[in-house]
């Protein structure tokens, strides 16, 4: 759907944008911009979402690049771990010798 | 440049004006930019252009404060900013003419940043430190305005008929005021004595390549040079085009009908 628009419309293509905030967290998605290409879309999003320092490095990636589960499959996908509460590591005692777990 | 221990400091007078060239250009780009706050042609442009805008403005006012100190009249950067007419304004003509199209503005950003960058550079290495420290955050600044616009003037050229049309006569519309870019005199000369700024030769060689460069990437082709006894008027020597007492009326309209206002 989103490749017919892009085709048909005289818009920029839609980038997503991912910030890292500082050396060592992991990009985080903060939003997305228009550009024509990649060089465009990485100044817009320095623009956009840097003005207050909020980062370090900068990621982008065709919105259109990007492979979604689709909401219609969500119960087949997420519901049968809903009753698996036991992969959530509480119910373990851990020793008070380990220090980083 | 050479030892700067045993160079004469040039008269206070002398690097005032010089100071005062480089503030009123970044001070007179910035006018011309923020005038595209409301009409850019995309949010993210809009964005873009006001980033670089700021930058200008906070060169100017680094520069206009060091000019007021060096010129010890007691005036303050808002004084020189506000309170001086067309004629006392030193900037480069070309950052003054009008924003007709963006492309037209991208044409007059890329040959003022390529200019930027080459006088920025020689300038972080001045024997004069305040100066050399302004140069020094200037010049990183430019390290995006040039990649910036320069993008646009390939996107441009290198774009549609249309978009090629008017960067072309914008090129050619733009070219006659890059004449005093390159052109020294006595207060440029005096600087280069002291090493406090770069001979105006390497400004000018350096301006040239990076154009060079930028037009090339646009598949455009660089108009003559601009003979020596050409009649366009010269912004360094305070000579400039009508459009400058047009800006300077708008950018001055508040402090001078309500002198000393706050807010």
């Amino acid at each position: 759907m989103s490749e017919d628009r892009a085709s048909t419309s005289k818009e920029w293509p839609l980038y997503e944008v991912f910030i890292r905030a500082r050396s060592g967290l992991e990009h985080k998605h903060v939003g997305s911009v228009h550009a024509v290409d990649a060089r465009m879309a990485i100044e817009h999003a320095r623009d956009v979402y840097t003005r207050r320092q909020e980062g370090v490095s900068i990621w982008v990636v065709r919105s259109a690049d990007i492979v979604a589960s689709d909401p219609a499959e969500a119960d087949a996908l997420f519901e049968p771990a809903r009753d698996k509460v036991y992969r959530h590591p509480t119910f373990y005692d851990i020793p008070d010798e380990v220090k980083n777990l | 440049m050479p030892s700067a221990a045993d160079l004469p400091v040039p008269d206070a007078a002398i690097r005032a004006r010089y100071v005062l060239r480089l503030a009123d250009t970044s001070l007179v780009l910035a006018q011309r930019l923020c005038e595209w706050i409301g009409h850019a042609p995309a949010l993210e442009e809009e964005l873009g252009l006001a980033n670089v805008t700021l930058d200008l403005l906070g060169q100017a006012r680094a520069l206009l404060t060091y000019a007021a100190e060096l010129e010890g009249r007691g005036r303050s950067e808002d004084d020189l900013a506000y309170l001086r007419g067309p004629g006392e304004y030193l900037n480069a003509t070309l950052a003054e003419q009008p924003n007709r199209d963006f492309a037209a503005a991208i044409v007059r950003q890329v040959l003022l940043d390529a200019l930027r960058m080459a006088q920025y550079e020689g300038l972080a290495r001045s024997a004069d430190p305040r100066l050399a420290q302004i140069a020094a955050k200037s010049l990183i600044e430019t390290r995006y305005h040039l990649p910036y616009s320069t993008g646009w003037l390939a996107r441009l050229g290198d774009g549609t008929a249309e978009s090629r049309r008017r960067v072309v006569a914008a090129l050619e519309d733009l070219w006659r005021f890059t004449g005093e870019l390159t052109a020294g005199d006595e207060v440029d000369e005096a600087m280069a004595a002291a090493a406090c700024a770069p001979p105006v030769s390497i400004i000018a060689a350096r301006w040239s390549t990076l154009v060079d460069e930028a037009l090339a990437t646009a598949t455009l082709v660089r108009p003559p040079e601009v003979p020596p006894d050409s009649p366009v008027p010269c912004g360094k020597r305070g000579e400039h085009t009508e459009h400058l007492a047009d800006l300077l009326s708008e950018m001055q309209s508040l402090p001078r009908a309500h002198p000393g206002a706050r807010w």
